[in-house]
């Protein structure tokens, strides 16, 4: 009824190839901006915005860098984790090279230092495929997690081993340490979040993430047409990566404020993967729905048995969780294998037809 | 000049110096090799089948020695117990196919291997509530394991060898014959390499597709028993058995996907390299170096031969 798109007419290409092409779609994502950076925080909670919100966004954009290699590329990686580790450790490097620049350029330019080193380990996609390549890229998650256990240059020869955040302000205001109020650490993350959604979507949009997608659905074919296979992956594991870094640098300075090498093991690497699989395949949306439900599954069943006014053990809850988790996925995989995103596209197709069937 | 010296000169001089103890290291990197070999063989014996990447095979490894240890702790015989394992295995493999792999018939390949992380979560959370997450002593002596250590003199040192770690290479070697001969000459093994040529060809000659699957896995948690058995007597039953499986992997390229002897030759490279450069290379770096040496090793071969020593050359077409 109001979801139609009937009498937009286009009168350009760049019109029709827009990021949203119908005008409720763009009121749609205005509402959704006005709703996440002015009510969210006035509204919720500050445990919620930094145990819920900022965790989700964090992991979104982590979930955009593993998408853009395994949706949109065809690349499966198990090494996300490890990349978000260089990410995290390359801000604590320039954090204390260069004190005086503002923090989030820093983050934004330590998502290079991840890029590089992703760029390196993608090295092998170029021989390997499959399971082979997924198997290759666990060789860069164990060695990076090793280096960030053995190496101490990495933490300033820091005694406890870990990452401890300094204070930083923009406009005297402090957005990292422990002085940060959930509320601008929030907002920050949003901020880069969107910021880097909007540059991502423009990029599959384009010539490159056509490529990636030509590579994706059959190699050899893309390379006949005339795509260069090496820039092609390369690029593709050097922009994962980056994204990945950029989140894992977000996640240390903006989300824990502290951070060891566990915080970057295989486990994390899997989680992701999760996201972007029950979040969709290929999808940017799909990408903050996955990391939305896999975050927030979990505390939703810790919250349960307390709703129900059903007390069970903390630890039973936990092994429920995880079999819940396990079953759901498998659920979801044979239900709807393309994942949250398309559930929201079969929404959207409901919503055109409303309130007539035809 | 100091560092190339302690890279390509010391460890040999080191070798030379001490025969023993490189004839000690190399007898555990042998060991460890089996047991990588066997974990690698429930993977193999699954992808050959089902061209399914089964991620659960490590958790499978704890589960099933889960079960043994639990069901022993309840005062059951160990040898019954052993048998009620193997039953509860092949419970497993039938809901697996049943819940499981039949839904998924035809889906890419990428889908079935996330199916298999879910199971793998999902198992991780039925152990831990059933069993409890505690680590257990495996019940070695019970099953008729030999204990205790073989010592051999020579070189004017000494080498001992575990009589476990004899026992675990015996079933590994006995256990891959078996299972050689099963996939070369019986009527079910022939089938099996049918379905791993191809789903839909294998189902118009009339192989049940839903038969072939259950035996497979039912096979995978035969091996993942031996090897749950194996590894629980070398260390203890816990869930850090399940990271072990990650350890398969470059054992799995090495040897090719696809192939048996792939496992068991890639497995020993992979265990007798690890412990080498652990031992020999590894005070250079700062120790530590067993996590990820493994998977250099195999990334390195990989380069030179992308589907492992015995995989089968894979033919791109369009």
């Amino acid at each position: 009824m109001f979801y139609r798109e009937t009498g937009q007419y286009k009168t350009s290409y760049a019109a029709d190839m827009a990021l949203f092409p119908i005008r409720q779609d763009r009121i749609g994502m205005a509402l959704i901006l006005l709703i996440a950076f002015v009510v969210i925080p006035l509204t919720m909670s500050s445990f919620t915005l930094s145990a819920v919100m900022i965790p989700i966004l964090v992991f979104s954009l982590a979930a955009i860098g593993l998408n853009l290699l395994t949706g949109y590329t065809g690349l499966i990686s198990l090494g996300t984790a490890g990349f978000m580790g260089v990410g995290a450790y390359a801000c604590y490097k320039l954090t204390t090279w260069f004190p005086g620049v503002n923090i989030i350029v820093l983050i934004l330019l330590s998502g290079f230092a991840a890029a590089a080193v992703g760029a390196i380990f993608g090295l092998p996609s170029l021989r390997i495929k499959g399971f082979y390549l997924t198997v290759a890229t666990l060789a860069a998650q164990f060695f990076l997690s090793w280096c960030f256990v053995r190496v101490p240059w990495l933490v300033n020869y820091n005694i406890s081993n870990a990452i401890e955040v300094p204070t930083r302000t923009m406009f005297d205001i402090p957005i990292t340490g422990p002085n940060a109020t959930p509320v601008t650490r929030y907002l920050v993350v949003l901020s880069i979040a969107v910021f880097m959604t909007w540059i991502a979507s423009n990029l599959v949009h384009g010539r490159i993430g056509r490529s990636w997608m030509a590579v994706r659905d059959m190699d050899i074919a893309a390379e006949l047409i005339g795509i260069r296979l090496y820039r092609t992956k390369l690029l593709a594991f050097a922009v994962s990566s980056y994204y990945c870094g950029v989140a894992g640098a977000l996640m240390v300075f903006l989300w824990l404020g502290a951070a060891e090498a566990d915080s970057f093991n295989i486990n994390q690497s899997f989680i992701i993967l999760f996201m972007v699989i029950i979040g969709g395949l290929g999808s940017l949306i799909g990408s903050f729905f996955g990391a939305a439900f896999i975050w927030g599954l979990p505390i939703l069943l810790k919250l349960a048995p307390e709703f129900f006014g059903v007390a069970v053990k903390s630890a039973t809850v936990e092994h429920i969780q995880f079999m819940v988790v396990g079953a759901l996925i498998i659920v979801f995989l044979i239900v709807e294998p393309h994942g949250l995103a398309r559930l929201w596209q079969i929404g959207k197709q409901k919503l055109r037809m409303w309130p007539f069937p035809y | 000049m100091e560092i190339l010296y302690k890279i390509f000169v010391d460890p040999f001089v080191q070798m030379a110096g001490a025969p023993d103890l490189l004839i000690q290291t190399l007898w555990e990197g042998l060991v460890s090799g089996v047991l990588y070999a066997l974990i690698a063989l429930g993977f193999v014996l699954i992808f050959k089948a089902s061209g399914v990447f089964n991620f659960a095979q490590g958790i499978m490894v704890v589960f099933a020695a889960l079960t043994l240890v639990g069901l022993h702790a309840k005062g059951i015989p160990a040898f019954v117990a052993l048998a009620l394992t193997i039953v509860v295995m092949l419970v497993l493999a039938i809901a697996v196919e049943r819940l499981m792999l039949r839904p998924l018939v035809n889906q890419p390949d990428i889908i079935l291997f996330m199916a298999t992380f879910g199971l793998t979560y999902f198992l991780i959370g039925l152990g831990e509530l059933i069993f409890g997450g505690e680590p257990k002593v495996m019940i070695a002596s019970e099953l008729g394991l030999p204990k205790g250590a073989v010592e051999w003199k020579v070189f004017g040192g000494f080498v001992s060898f575990q009589k476990i770690d004899i026992a675990a290479a015996v079933i590994a070697s006995i256990m891959v014959a078996t299972l050689a001969v099963f996939f070369q000459k019986t009527r079910i093994g022939r089938a099996l390499r049918a379905v791993a040529d191809s789903h839909k060809a294998a189902l118009s000659v009339g192989i049940s597709l839903e038969q072939i699957w259950v035996i497979v896995w039912f096979a995978a948690g035969i091996v993942a028993l031996a090897t749950g058995i194996m590894w629980g007597a070398r260390s203890d039953v816990s869930f850090a058995l399940q990271t072990l499986a990650l350890k398969a992997l470059p054992v799995l390229i090495l040897g090719g996907f696809t192939s048996i002897p792939g496992a068991i030759v890639g497995g020993v490279i992979i265990g007798v390299g690890e412990k080498l450069g652990e031992f020999y290379w590894g005070p250079l770096l700062g120790s530590g170096i067993e996590s990820w040496l493994a998977y250099v090793i195999a990334l390195v071969f990989l380069l030179f031969r992308p589907q492992g020593l015995f995989g089968e050359r894979i033919i791109e077409r369009i």
